[in-house]
């Protein structure tokens, strides 16, 4: 008989907390196949955020180091610096990255540290209960913005993704979602060049994922892959911002 | 090595830690402690180690963190207003059990002060200015030679213990200049635990977590009393202190730092004018050399402790002394350093008042 899927190997046997039609248990599946397809878990190191994913250790098996909220890309700087040779990644949400850690984040990614983040954007804090965040959507309502997110009010959604884009240590940048089979067969695709740029050494990678939370989002884990397609998408095009190996196929 | 040279008090402590072989330096400009950061950048890449200069003390005090994490001897410097934002990095070393060196050179407070050597940073030092119930041990160098020695030890503490350890300095200690012995390091590797910890691919043995989040209370329970044992082990392990001319002093002056060098002048001082004074400097304020102030309670009638701020140590010599005699304050808060005489005044005004 043909073995079609298997729990990757350094996916720890363990069931998920995560929220029935969490974005985050797909991804932490997506990161470990290839974990184990390029055989990378004896030189990996993963820092997850404080936030939902702060337990992927209890998932990942492989080395793993607690990060205070938002210091992610400090932390696996030092890291990096002082280990080059080991493939260094941030696991961070969008309160994460984008609020809190957003110095620490722009500056690793502009200093283009060899290093790679998987930011999961839900456009929410999830583990806090659905407060906005950085990401919230004009009038997406949340327990801190229970009238919907006004730009007099609370500003803009940020959108680090792309600020990152434009600097000059950054060598892959792109956004992914998770809505359909095939949006999430491309994730670990760009997961997997994102790995492949920190490598290389070239220099800084990141992939924001858009990915649903259906308990924050009030709406049921079927709909919140609709939600996800038609309102997370339209504020947060897909598609890849920077790469620095496509330049140098075209010269 | 052993060779006596004349160096600068930043640069003693930077070069002890390069030869204690700190690898990793990450720290953040801020006076009067840049001669740290700017050494380490010019000798750093001369060793093969890593300086970087952070974009603020929070994310360098979190690269030290990462550079900890996977075995490397780490350290960042500071002065007072970065050093209250590497609390949070501070509680969780402590809380992650990883070693890391860091520097405050104290300067005036609070705010932004001045940049004039201060004493104010006591209670955030030995506190623990970060949160949760930890310690974390504070040596208070009084010379370059000391600045030079101990920066070498608080490496081999750090490592030995898996803990975060301070060097407290002032402005003052950090700019003087004096001759020294440049001593040649020798790791301790008997006494030093294996880093078994570390962080550097799960290659061939099972996968490593390093974290503080324990949600379950018991459990956060056992790791807080399992932390208190190791604080207790340090209590009994590292207080240092030095005595001067305390076995026949009625009075004895406590004073750490900077201050007990001009402490140590007015002792001098008080001594030609036939008045029998001493001096305790506790070098680790925290442990604080409880021992010492209890035996010299026994011996003296009172205690004079002088600091540069409102009185901060005073508190733990209180707590040492427990009533037995009186314990006065003099200080000089805000980036004053006084002078010999204006403290040996001092000790004649309370020799006088108290009858000694």
């Amino acid at each position: 008989m043909k073995t079609i899927y298997t729990r990757p190997k350094c996916l720890k046997p363990a069931p998920f907390h995560y929220c029935p039609g969490c974005g985050h248990s797909i991804i932490h599946r997506l990161v470990c196949e290839l974990i184990d397809e390029m055989d990378l878990q004896g030189r990996i190191i993963c820092i997850p955020p404080a936030g939902c994913a702060v337990l992927a250790y209890n998932y990942f098996d492989i080395d793993v180091c607690e990060s205070a909220h938002g210091r992610g890309c400090a932390i696996a700087t030092g890291m990096k610096r002082a280990n080059p040779e080991k493939i260094i990644f941030t696991y961070q949400g969008d309160g994460d990255m984008a609020a809190i850690g957003t110095a620490e984040t722009l500056h690793a990614a502009n200093r283009g540290e060899k290093i790679t983040s998987i930011f999961v954007n839900n456009a929410v804090y999830g583990m806090t209960g659905g407060q906005m965040a950085p990401t919230t959507m004009l009038g997406q309502k949340t327990s801190t913005s229970p009238y919907g997110r006004s730009p007099e009010v609370e500003g803009h959604p940020l959108k680090i993704t792309e600020l990152i884009g434009t600097l000059p240590g950054a060598a892959y940048v792109t956004r992914t979602s998770l809505a359909t089979p095939a949006k999430i067969m491309a994730t670990k695709k760009a997961i997997k060049k994102a790995l492949e740029v920190q490598m290389a050494g070239l220099g800084y990678s990141l992939v924001e994922v858009l990915s649903p939370c259906p308990t924050n989002w009030k709406v049921s884990p079927k709909d919140s892959f609709i939600y996800l397609e038609e309102k997370m998408e339209k504020e947060y095009p897909i598609g890849v911002m920077k790469d620095i190996t496509a330049k140098k196929k075209d010269s | 090595m052993n060779n006596k040279v004349l160096m600068k008090g930043t640069d003693a402590l930077a070069e002890a830690a390069i030869q204690a072989g700190c690898r990793c330096y990450f720290g953040y400009p801020i006076t009067p402690q840049n001669e740290i950061p700017e050494y380490m950048s010019r000798r750093m890449p001369e060793v093969g180690g890593v300086f970087l200069q952070g974009e603020s003390e929070i994310a360098s005090i979190n690269m030290v963190l990462g550079a900890a994490a996977t075995g490397a001897r780490a350290m960042t410097s500071s002065s007072s207003p970065g050093i209250s934002l590497k609390q949070e990095g501070l509680s969780f070393l402590a809380a992650l059990e990883l070693p890391a060196v860091i520097v405050n050179i104290n300067r005036g407070g609070p705010g932004l002060g001045n940049i004039a050597p201060s004493q104010g940073d006591y209670y955030q030092a030995t506190r623990g200015g970060g949160h949760g119930d930890y310690r974390m041990p504070v040596y208070a160098p009084a010379s370059v030679q000391e600045l030079y020695d101990i920066t070498m030890l608080t490496f081999d503490v750090a490592d030995g213990y898996r803990t975060p350890v301070m060097i407290l300095g002032d402005g003052m200690m950090g700019q003087i200049v004096e001759p020294i012995i440049v001593r040649e390091y020798n790791k301790p590797e008997d006494e030093l635990p294996p880093k078994d910890y570390i962080l550097d691919g799960a290659e061939g043995r099972p996968s490593r977590i390093i974290k503080s989040l324990v949600l379950d209370v018991r459990e956060m329970e056992e790791h807080n009393w399992k932390l208190k044992r190791k604080y207790d082990l340090m209590k009994q392990e590292l207080p240092q202190w030095e005595e001067f001319m305390t076995d026949d002093a009625k009075m004895t002056i406590i004073a750490y730092g900077t201050a007990a060098r001009i402490a140590k002048g007015a002792v001098k001082r008080a001594r030609s004018e036939g008045l029998k004074v001493g001096l305790l400097r506790p070098i680790t304020l925290w442990p604080f050399p409880d021992e010492a102030v209890i035996n010299i309670s026994k011996k003296s009638k009172i205690f004079l402790v002088f600091e540069m701020s409102t009185g901060q140590m005073i508190d733990d010599v209180r707590l040492a002394v427990q009533g037995k005699i009186p314990c006065e304050f003099y200080g000089r808060p805000g980036g004053i350093v006084p002078a010999p005489q204006e403290i040996a005044r001092i000790i004649e005004r309370y020799w006088l008042q108290k009858e000694l």
